[in-house]
């Protein structure tokens, strides 16, 4: 394929490398005043949230198109795989929100169905996260996403705890942005861009990694982006928001919103602080470990299934971070074969949570899973194998291993191995088998309670989200090789300077360096 | 024989056949099950049916039966087949899997893997006859999942690829946490969560060592890490200290498996609570990919780790202590099978002496140990299903005076424990012999300590039999048990026939095992010399 040069000064070129968004953003437009044309209904709600998940196909499709067919210079936007695939996996994540909300709203009888319309806003904000290329950009991107997530985790306005979950996301939510945006302006105080490339040729010519400014600056967006994915000791608001808000949104919020700041997150870390990777990496560190521990940990002590779920996501946070930790581009595509398959995961889990959640009843707890087998034995089939993949197990919990593996190698295969990071992995991940085997044990290997009632039919857009995707799970656990393909070739890529990395070995070998000239090398070609 | 088999190209296909027949079977079995499931609807909070007694049962075990016996008749084919002076892989079968990741899947066998695979299919044969009646709930999902863990048993001894080795480590585990927690006895759950927690630390850290050691042998060409065994063998760059740390990874795994002393708790456990087929599985076979893990992989690939006389030390003291502490603890069980569990880990003990003594003798007579141990072992389980299916309890004292109501199983029980103690004329025999021979030479101290445990291997197991099957005959339940039933002494005459062959002649599975053992023997010999040379460098140069 031709590759076409952009140059992103030029407004109409600017547009044609913002198509997907565009499209996104516009049709959300007209849907939503479709949307409000008529009285709410629940076949309003439906055939809203029909076109809606046609609206995302469709961006999804071109975002494929888009892929490997244009290149940029510096400009505020990217134009590489990593943006298109990141989009990808974000797309999947809304189609299926919208799905499991379709069915969920019927249920709750949350009959607006603008609701469906947010989530498409919520994600242009996310592919505008995944393509920046400016700090600028990312800020906006986050705040596109937040706002309409905030609205969405609010939905269920009957419930207390809805809205209970949604101030608190609100706050905290506007609080780590504020963090982020201060942590902004002071890195633009110190490079006089907010250019990630621009930031980062500064950093390294002018030697400014162990500036003061600089370091707060990394030290407050590291906060911001430690409360956007969960990280510990930034997560107190995750299980309250993802219990409190309509299940197909705590989907949403684990998932695709994860997803989206993960993308963020690398993609300033690796292309506009390569050079200060000594300065952040023993913070990065250190929040890695602990939220793989603590998040792994308490969520042994869980008894209600969405909460449980909430500590897994932070736990799985914690394992994304090793890829930014290990500081290569290898790293990042662990971590974009990671979040696909995790978001594959994570769906299949919410999707058995509302197919389990019965008519008015606030949570499901964990005991209601028990003998699950007996009664609906698919259902509980499709969560174990769900399980086993977000414990990173072979074959019965399909591509989760290859998801874990590729995030060890990446930690390994760094300049500076992680070790610590990985043993820190695997260790934890036998602690998550605590809580993953629990659910499977109270599914397969517990009596059916007296009295239960079978859990009732699920709809069929529920079903279709679970079945596409444990069978994807199930598939690539046996041949992952295209998608991998796949997430090699997403990686950032910077086309003005030939990629370089800090060799972090001779910045570790003379502690003093930082005040000196780090030495650059040009990166080994990675894989 | 050997003409007929290169006739229709058993060689080229054998070793993937073997994996894959179990599975279509489990297909078949799950296929059959979910279509009843879905016409049988099951009302909540109602007992399930008796599956034995409405029949429905009939259709899984049968498939599962005629799938084993199709399995061992192939795996069979391997006896002859296998080229016993070559100490190259053989049937080995090589294609990528993942490329871009450097992983491939390559299979093959050796001498010890041919016998473990042929003990292995001839186990789950017995095995899933064994469970014909016992099983009586769910049998569908029973037998299925009893071949998919045949085909991760057989992947382990088969894989020559150390990304899946590692797969088929896991893959094993699955079933087997099932099969111990839906179909288990009373402490089922925390029996089977042990057992998988405890397997999964040591697999864990095996797994970060892979990858450790895949990165640090790169193909030249591609330069993409390289996870094939021998590859990994011939060019692993590390450094003593990272050896050091790899090797105690992958000594956690195995010695889980084993198990050795310290991290023997959940055996007790998941054998006593497992079903009967499950306890013969997990003692006959699971137990020895742990040992075959350390012949395998442990020792050949750190050497200078394994070897190191610390370490070794180390080693050879927890086999010695598993040797005489599961001895003595079987010696008060009053629970048969609990007595059985503990005496595993007092005949692993003697495989872990064999192995780390490393003279040709001693690790050849630590296959033969796991070999026997395999056979007389899941008899003995065989025999407390057996035993349990009439009289449900599996405590000694319930019993008393047996012999002369069921004199076939008196007889089948009085053979298997001889083989069992190790009774000259047994094969039982053979293996302890060889091992307390073959590490006299190098180890003397811990092989006089090993030897004097025999006598304490008599001593418990001859006074349970007695306590069992001689003494009065005075509770009145006794006298009503049945002997053995036809499809009983299906089972269990193969295996008497066995001990006895392998008792009197044991030399065609000695000479299978002769090259393999050799050559490990010489490999690490051969590997320790060449990589201490380092070790002393580094001590030189600071």
């Amino acid at each position: 394929m031709i590759v076409t040069s952009l140059d992103l000064a030029v407004p109409a070129q600017l547009m044609l490398g913002l198509v997907p968004d565009l499209v996104l953003v516009s049709g959300a437009m007209v849907l939503l005043l479709w949307a409000a044309w008529r009285p709410d209904s629940n076949e309003h709600q439906r055939r809203v949230g029909l076109a809606c998940i046609a609206l995302a196909g469709i961006t999804m499709v071109l975002c494929f198109n888009w892929a490997g067919r244009f290149s940029a210079g510096t400009g505020p936007i990217a134009l590489d795989n990593f943006r298109w695939l990141m989009d990808i996996v974000i797309l999947l994540g809304t189609v299926f929100t919208i799905a499991l909300s379709m069915d969920d709203n019927m249920r709750t009888r949350i009959t607006a169905a603008e609701s469906h319309v947010l989530v498409l806003l919520a994600s242009s904000g996310m592919m505008l996260m995944a393509g920046a290329r400016d700090l600028i950009i990312v800020f906006l991107g986050i705040e596109l996403m937040s706002i309409a997530v905030y609205a969405l985790a609010g939905m269920n306005r009957r419930s207390e705890r809805s809205a209970e979950g949604a101030l608190k996301y609100f706050l905290l939510g506007a609080f780590s942005t504020a963090f982020l945006l201060y942590g902004i302006a002071l890195i633009y105080g110190a490079t006089g861009s907010t250019n990630f490339t621009i930031i980062a040729g500064r950093l390294s010519v002018f030697n400014l990694s162990s500036s003061p400014l600089v370091i707060s600056g990394i030290a407050l967006m590291l906060i911001g982006f430690g409360f956007k994915v969960a990280a510990v000791p930034f997560h107190m608001w995750a299980p309250d928001v993802y219990d409190g808000a309509p299940t197909a949104i705590t989907a949403y919020m684990a998932a695709t919103v994860k997803a989206a700041a993960f993308a963020a997150f690398v993609r300033i870390w690796l292309e506009a602080f390569p050079y200060a990777w000594p300065t952040w990496h023993p913070a990065l560190s250190g929040i890695a470990i602990a939220t793989m521990i603590f998040g792994n940990a308490i969520g042994l002590a869980q008894k209600n299934l969405k909460r449980l779920l909430a500590y897994s996501s932070i736990g799985h946070a914690g394992y994304l971070m090793v890829g930014i930790a290990s500081g290569t581009f290898q790293g990042s595509s662990a971590m974009l074969f990671y979040l696909f398959i995790y978001t594959l995961a994570t769906f299949a889990a919410f999707a058995v949570v509302v197919a389990l959640t019965r008519d008015g009843q606030e949570s499901v707890m964990l005991e209601d899973l028990a003998g699950l087998w007996s009664v609906r034995p698919w259902l509980a089939f499709a969560m174990g194998v769900t399980m086993l993949s977000l414990l990173g197990f072979p074959v019965f919990g399909g591509a989760g291993f290859f998801a874990k593996w590729y995030i060890l190698q990446a930690g390994l295969q760094a300049p500076v191995p992680q070790t610590l990071l990985v043993v820190t992995l695997v260790l934890t991940t036998v602690v998550s088998a605590g809580y993953y085997l629990y659910v499977v044990m109270l599914m397969f290997m517990r009596p059916r309670p007296e009295g239960a009632l079978p859990p009732e039919r699920s709809g069929g857009l529920t079903q279709m989200v679970l079945g596409l995707s444990v069978g994807l799970i199930l598939l690539l656990g046996v041949m992952p090789e295209s998608v991998i393909r796949f997430a090699r070739a997403g990686r950032p890529h910077m086309e003005i300077q030939p990629i370089t990395t800090v060799d972090p070995t001779a910045a570790l070998a003379r502690p003093d360096s930082a005040r000196r000239i780090v030495a650059v090398t040009p990166a080994q070609p990675t894989r | 024989m050997n003409g007929f088999l290169t006739s229709i190209g058993y060689q080229h296909w054998v070793l993937p056949a073997l994996l894959l027949i179990p599975l279509i079977g489990a297909a078949a079995i799950w296929i059959l099950g979910a279509a009843r499931d879905h016409v049988v609807t099951v009302v909540p909070g109602q007992a399930r049916e008796d599956e034995v007694l409405s029949g429905t049962a009939a259709t899984p075990r049968l498939l599962a039966l005629v799938t084993f016996a199709i399995e061992f008749i192939v795996s069979l084919g391997l006896w002859w087949s296998f080229d016993s002076a070559n100490s190259a892989w053989q049937s080995v079968i090589d294609f990528a899997w993942i490329p871009s990741w450097g992983i491939r899947f390559t299979i093959g066998v050796d001498g010890i893997a041919v016998i473990m695979i042929l003990l292995t299919t001839f186990i789950m044969l017995l095995s899933s006859m064994a469970s014909w009646t016992s099983i009586r709930a769910r049998c569908h999902s029973y037998y299925a999942l009893l071949l998919i863990l045949t085909t991760g048993m057989l992947g382990v001894f088969l894989a020559l690829d150390l990304f899946l080795f590692y797969v088929m480590w896991e893959v094993m585990l699955i079933p087997m946490y099932f099969i111990i927690g839906i179909w288990g006895g009373e402490r089922r759950l925390y029996a089977s969560i042990k057992f998988f927690l405890y397997t999964m630390v040591g697999s864990m850290l095996m797994l970060a060592a892979i990858v450790y050691l895949g990165l640090s042998s790169r193909s030249p060409a591609t330069n993409l890490p390289n996870f094939n065994y021998d590859f990994v063998l011939a060019h692993a760059v590390l450094t003593p200290h990272a050896a050091m740390w790899l090797f105690g990874a992958f000594f956690l795994a195995f010695a889980v498996k084993v198990p050795m002393f310290p991290f023997h708790t959940w055996l007790p456990d998941a054998h006593v609570e497992a079903p009967t087929a499950g306890s013969v599985v997990l003692a006959s076979i699971m137990l020895k990919l742990g040992t075959f893990g350390f012949i395998r992989m442990a020792v050949p690939l750190f050497p200078s780790a394994a070897m190191n006389p610390t370490i070794r030390g180390i080693i050879l003291t927890l086999a010695v202590i598993g040797i005489v502490y599961g001895a003595l603890v079987s010696l008060v069980q009053p629970d048969f099978k609990k007595l059985v569990a503990y005496s595993s880990v007092s005949h692993l003990g003697f495989v872990m002496l064999g192995i780390f003594a490393l003279t040709v003798q001693s690790v050849q007579g630590a296959l033969m140990v796991m070999v026997n141990h395999g056979i007389s072992t899941g008899a003995l389980f065989l025999l407390i299903g057996m035993m349990y299916e009439r009289r449900h309890t599996r405590l000694i004292e319930d019993y008393g005076g047996i012999a002369r109501v069921v004199p076939m199983f008196a007889a089948m029980l009085t053979i298997v424990t001889f083989s069992s103690i190790g009774v000259p004329g047994t094969n039982g025999f053979i293996g302890e012999f060889l091992v307390l021979i073959g590490s006299f030479r190098t180890e003397p101290i811990f092989a006089v300590i090993a030897t004097t445990v025999v006598i304490i291997s008599a001593a418990y197991l001859l006074w349970a039999i007695q306590r069992i099957l001689f003494n009065s005959l005075d509770k009145p339940a006794n006298e009503k048990m049945k002997d053995l039933n036809g499809r009983e002494l299906a089972i269990m005459i193969p295996l008497v026939a066995c001990i006895i062959w392998l008792g009197v002649y044991p030399k065609p599975v000695l000479d299978r095992m002769q090259v393999a053992a050799e050559k490990f023997v010489q490999t690490v010999d051969a590997r320790r010399e060449m990589t201490v040379m380092p070790i002393a460098q580094a001590e030189v140069q600071p």
